[in-house]
């Protein structure tokens, strides 16, 4: 299996960069992607728990990675739907990771699912579905 | 002061302005509120950070809704007695154009207040209110998560 070399530049997506989202492992269809813990991405301040969005833009851009890996190149992609349910919500201080999974390429659309945990994927603190508007120009990458 | 505390006190200043400050996640993407009727309108002035495609260029699609959720979560905190921060359960979005290198705007609709649980319809518009970007719909825990006796 080949990994996809433009996968690394992941983070020249600028709202990526931002949140410092990191590619961890890419395979067959899928794709993993670290969001790391930061005081930005606060939603609850009583609780001190992250923001449902920073894990949704987490999740969004880890699918579009799983579709870049299953395309094997880098045609753009853009969102049609997601849905997310949150199991429990992420403490502040810990790591958050999404693995992606391309399970179904059309010739027009793309269909994910995604799982999101902190330290054990088997208790997951989000699940999603999408499906993506597959697009014929390149997604832009130096 | 306690966050519980500020945002009491915001409400008995009317202070809708000050609510987005007190969520750091809104305030680093740049969220503002506004009051329009009774209801809080979140505005998301562009900024170079916010994009996730470069080359239309078009604001990430997973920024849209983190900016979605949030105006649903500061609608809540605003309209409603809580003695804590809302937990989102699931949020469902529907993108209907690219989010525009502009001003972002986003309202929620309350479809049903229970005691436990909130159903919200959101809306995110650019210069056209009439031409939404995103629709979504999300359920809220307004209590706290004891066990069911």
């Amino acid at each position: 299996m080949t990994i996809n070399p433009y996968l690394k530049k992941i983070n020249q997506t600028p709202h990526a960069n931002k949140l410092n989202l990191q590619l961890v492992s890419v395979k067959d269809t899928s794709a993993t992607l670290l969001l790391p813990f930061s005081e930005d991405i606060i939603g609850d301040p009583i609780n001190r728990l992250v923001h449902s969005g920073a894990v949704t833009t987490l999740v969004d851009t880890a699918c579009g990675v799983a579709i870049f890996q299953t395309q094997n190149n880098f045609r753009a992609m853009a969102t049609l739907d997601l849905r997310i349910d949150h199991m429990r919500p992420a403490s502040s201080g810990v790591d958050i990771y999404a693995y992606a999974d391309c399970y179904r390429l059309s010739h027009t659309i793309a269909f994910v699912r995604s799982t999101v945990y902190t330290t054990d994927m088997e208790q997951p603190i989000a699940t999603a579905l999408a499906t993506f508007m597959r697009s014929n120009k390149d997604f832009p990458v130096n | 002061m306690s966050p519980l505390k500020t945002i009491q006190d915001l409400k008995s200043k009317q202070d809708y302005a000050g609510l987005a400050h007190l969520i750091p996640y809104a305030k680093s993407i740049g969220v503002e509120t506004s009051m329009v009727g009774n209801n809080i309108v979140s505005t998301l002035r562009f900024k170079e950070s916010n994009i996730g495609n470069p080359s239309i260029p078009a604001l990430h699609g997973g920024l849209v809704a983190g900016f979605m959720e949030n105006a649903a979560l500061l609608h809540l905190i605003w309209s409603t007695e809580l003695k804590n921060i809302p937990k989102i359960i699931d949020f469902s979005i529907d993108y209907l154009r690219p989010g525009q290198a502009e001003t972002t705007y986003s309202h929620c609709e309350t479809i049903r207040l229970g005691r436990r649980v909130a159903l919200c319809n959101i809306t995110a518009w650019q210069a056209d209110s009439e031409k939404p970007i995103a629709i979504a719909r999300a359920h809220f825990l307004l209590s706290s998560n004891e066990p069911i006796k």
